[in-house]
């Protein structure tokens, strides 16, 4: 297992990791590398890749425990269980045509929100605040539906990614018939 | 713009260079079909990596190698673990 928080300082993830006491590598990403290739647009996302580094589950939304069942309807049985089943040999991954059909290709729009989140982030970090604020905003209208970006950069912007502004934007959303969580269609 | 620094950010990496020619690196990225961020008052670009080329990876179903930091600043690659099944889960404190 490897395990990639997608937050903006080592020091946001650290409280996490540290009360984990993971044995598997904790990375942090700041720059959104991970994102950017495999094209992530929230969290959590999971992939299976398999012993010769074949990607054998695309992006899926998986969570670990049931704290969020509430709200995602997303059982961490269903997951856990199918994930012992191929770490065992017991299943046999999905045909390749059949991955690659359940897979989410990034758009041109979606790269340049990308650009834009990079130059934002790069402005955050040499203290232009309001300069980076302005490529986040840019890259969120570029790719709505890309949550590392509209969620992920408001501790860039002065914002509570659990407070009302989180709700307000997720409520508009749902409401005009998007998910917020795409797991696979399986 | 000469003689006024700019900074391009090219896979992930800044560097500083005159603004003529930083400015010169993003348009020629941008007619390179790269998708590009530019901010003049900023004197800074970003110069990304095309839809074409992270699909084409993506889709080849070989799973795009990556190197990032633990709390410790230690690097680790996903091709360390060749050989192993990996569970890849991205998460956020937000």
């Amino acid at each position: 297992m490897i395990t990639v928080a997608i937050d903006k300082s080592a020091e946001d993830a650290r409280p996490w990791i540290e009360a984990a006491k993971p044995a598997h590598p904790s990375l942090i990403d700041t720059t959104h590398v991970l994102a950017d290739l495999y094209n992530l647009v929230n969290v959590p996302t999971i992939l299976w890749i398999d012993e010769r580094g074949r990607i054998v589950r695309p992006n899926d939304v998986a969570f670990g425990t049931d704290t969020f069942k509430h709200i995602t309807g997303l059982e961490a049985a269903t997951h856990l269980s199918a994930l012992r089943a191929w770490v065992r040999g017991e299943t046999t991954a999905l045909p390749e045509a059949r991955i690659r059909a359940l897979q989410s290709l990034p758009t041109d729009d979606d790269q340049r929100a990308r650009a834009e989140f990079g130059l934002g982030e790069w402005l955050f970090n040499q203290g232009r605040i309001e300069a980076a604020a302005r490529h986040f905003a840019t890259a969120g209208e570029l790719a709505p539906h890309d949550f590392t970006i509209r969620r992920g950069t408001m501790p860039m912007r002065g914002i509570d990614p659990m407070g009302p502004q989180f709700r307000e934007m997720l409520g508009a959303w749902v409401k005009a018939g998007n998910p917020y969580y795409r797991p696979l269609a399986e | 713009m000469a003689g006024t620094k700019f900074t391009v950010i090219d896979g992930g990496r800044a560097a500083e260079v005159d603004a003529v020619e930083g400015i010169a690196l993003a348009k020629r990225a941008e007619g390179a079909g790269r998708p590009v961020a530019v901010d003049l008052d900023e004197r800074a670009a970003y110069l990304g990596v095309n839809a074409a080329e992270r699909a084409k990876a993506l889709s080849s179903l070989e799973a795009p190698d990556f190197a990032l930091p633990d709390l410790d600043g230690r690097r680790h690659s996903l091709s360390e673990h060749r050989g192993k099944k990996v569970l890849l889960v991205a998460y956020a404190s937000w």
